[in-house]
């Protein structure tokens, strides 16, 4: 069964047709992989996903739920977390704060509660700190909790920002070129984190990504966009020998 | 002399400050000088007065009265005059939208109440008293008392509750916000009301101090406030304490030792001063430009 279903989805700036008419299925508890080259309209696809605009045309289908006219925090509510390509954490706010922010929006205290501190409010506080404290460690920052996330670095600030969007428990994880900037023992253990997140928290991940080793390693479905069209879409086996791909993309080995 | 000014120029800059936190909390959050907080701060002193003409309520009541009207008027504003414009026009259709609902505001006050100057009944025992050298009014210390305890409470809200963690994630970054399933409306819709409430308070404390109420007493007081919000830095809590503060000591003492016609002309060649040397204000933060 499909957890994201995006049927004729076109997006258009001004003229401009970023994304034209894509079909996509993405399988629960699937790795699914994105790719194509600068400017195919892969980021704009994840901002057409989570809210940021309701697409010009076409139906988005999320568990069951048609999701295209919701904004953003309701759409991340329903259970989407995603990263940025350029990494937007709250800089001048901890680490933990970073992931406790962004956990669970639907609870019970309100904010007569919080400023009384009344016990509803401190009990739903000490699991959210241990929610956060435990999604920290399993990134590897639980000694950085306390700092600012703007001291962290880069691959640590990377790894802040999957945590932060774990922390409302998605069923769909969307991660956009996780390993840019990073070096290859680095996209190594990037892996591994992506494999066990997946197999530990039982979600499904919608990645996109220029790296081609770690795009074929760990997909096991991938679609290629240029120009805003889908031209295909396969295992990474079927992929490599597309030559649609091979020509608009991965290009001819000599 | 020097030590009673600055008292002055203290309970002043704690007026000013309450103010100015209401305009550095918006444009915080949402870029936006919001013109009809002078307005709110007005109307907090008119509500104020009429709970303690109608009901002869203690200022404290009337305090707390002014704080809850504001706050539902302060959404209000936001919700009619700037949430339907956001995300959809230029930066300065809010901005007109902002010095249009101030108009708006003091002119619907002058109709309801009438243009001429009220004065509140006695609710403080204006007594004052001797501290050495210094004269202390009573309401200078209910000011510099309810001031400091609201800026506390400010504090904690901000730095320790869920909403006030939620409300710095805003003033970092709306759009990651958002997608982080924080509902970006409430939050603004939180820092609309709770800037109104301090500005209300604010407001209550001058008519009583200066014992005057008039519509048209928010224009000064928030281009005053505003000006202390960009000299400590504005979208920084704070800076637009310590922005209040320095504005009224500055300005008394302009007054006391250089001459009272210059009072205005003081506090604005302040801001004037700090605009070209420290653009982003005391504590406000260089911006580096987004590529």
């Amino acid at each position: 069964m499909p957890v994201l279903e995006l049927q004729g989805v076109s997006q258009e700036f001004g003229g401009l047709r970023a994304l034209d008419s894509i079909d996509l299925q993405v399988e629960q508890n699937s790795i699914f992989g994105i790719i194509g080259p600068n400017g195919a309209g892969k980021t704009t696809l994840f901002n057409v996903i989570t809210g940021i605009y309701p697409p010009t045309e076409g139906r988005l289908i999320f568990q069951d739920q048609p999701i295209a006219a919701l904004s953003s925090h309701k759409v991340a509510r329903l259970g989407i977390g995603r990263t940025f390509q350029n990494i937007r954490l709250f800089n001048r706010l901890s680490v933990i704060d970073n992931v406790k922010v962004a956990a669970n929006w639907n609870r019970s205290a309100g904010l007569l509660a919080s400023l009384l501190g009344l016990p509803s409010y401190s009990r739903e506080q000490s699991q959210s700190q241990e929610k956060a404290e435990a999604l920290i460690d399993m990134m590897g920052l639980y000694a950085k909790r306390m700092e600012y996330a703007q001291s962290l670095s880069y691959g640590e600030q990377r790894r802040l920002e999957i945590a932060r969007a774990l922390a409302a428990v998605p069923s769909l994880l969307l991660l956009d070129e996780p390993a840019a900037g990073m070096n290859s023992s680095e996209k190594l253990e990037l892996m591994d984190l992506i494999w066990k997140i997946r197999d530990d928290m039982q979600l499904t991940i919608l990645l996109v990504e220029h790296d081609m080793h770690l795009v074929m390693n760990i997909c096991e479905q991938i679609a290629v966009l240029d120009y805003g069209r889908k031209i295909a879409e396969g295992d990474p086996d079927a992929i490599k020998r597309d030559p649609r791909v091979i020509q608009s993309y991965l290009g001819v080995e000599r | 002399m020097l030590w009673q000014q600055l008292l002055n120029g203290l309970t002043l800059g704690s007026t000013y400050a309450l103010i100015a936190l209401g305009y550095t909390m918006v444009y915080g959050i949402v870029q936006l000088i919001n013109f009809a907080h002078g307005e709110i701060y007005m109307v907090g002193a008119f509500v104020g007065l009429f709970l303690v003409i109608t009901w002869d309520v203690n200022l404290g009541i009337a305090m707390v009265g002014a704080m809850a009207v504001c706050m539902v008027l302060g959404v209000l504003v936001e919700r009619i005059a700037y949430r339907p414009l956001r995300g959809k026009s230029s930066r300065l259709s809010p901005l007109i939208s902002a010095l249009g609902a101030s108009i708006f505001l003091s002119t619907l006050m002058a109709l309801i109440a009438g243009v001429n100057t009220r004065r509140y009944p006695a609710v403080v025992d204006l007594s004052s008293y001797s501290l050495g050298p210094i004269q202390v009014s009573s309401m200078q210390v209910v000011i510099l008392l309810v001031s400091a305890g609201l800026m506390i409470g400010l504090q904690f809200l901000v730095r320790r509750t869920r909403i006030g963690k939620a409300m710095r994630a805003c003033s970092q970054d709306l759009d990651a916000a958002a997608l982080m399933g924080i509902n970006v409306n409430r939050v603004i819709s939180y820092t609309f009301a709770i800037g109104s409430a301090l500005a209300a308070a604010g407001g209550v404390m001058v008519g009583v101090y200066y014992n005057a109420v008039w519509p048209y007493m928010g224009t000064m007081a928030g281009l005053k406030a505003f000006a202390a919000a960009v000299l400590g830095g504005i979208g920084s809590i704070p800076g637009a304490m310590l922005g209040g503060l320095t504005l009224g000591i500055m300005e008394i003492m302009g007054v006391a030792y250089i001459s009272s016609s210059f009072k205005d002309a003081i506090a604005f060649g302040i801001l004037i001063l700090v605009l070209i040397l420290r653009p982003q204000g005391i504590l406000g933060e260089k911006k580096n430009k987004k590529v």
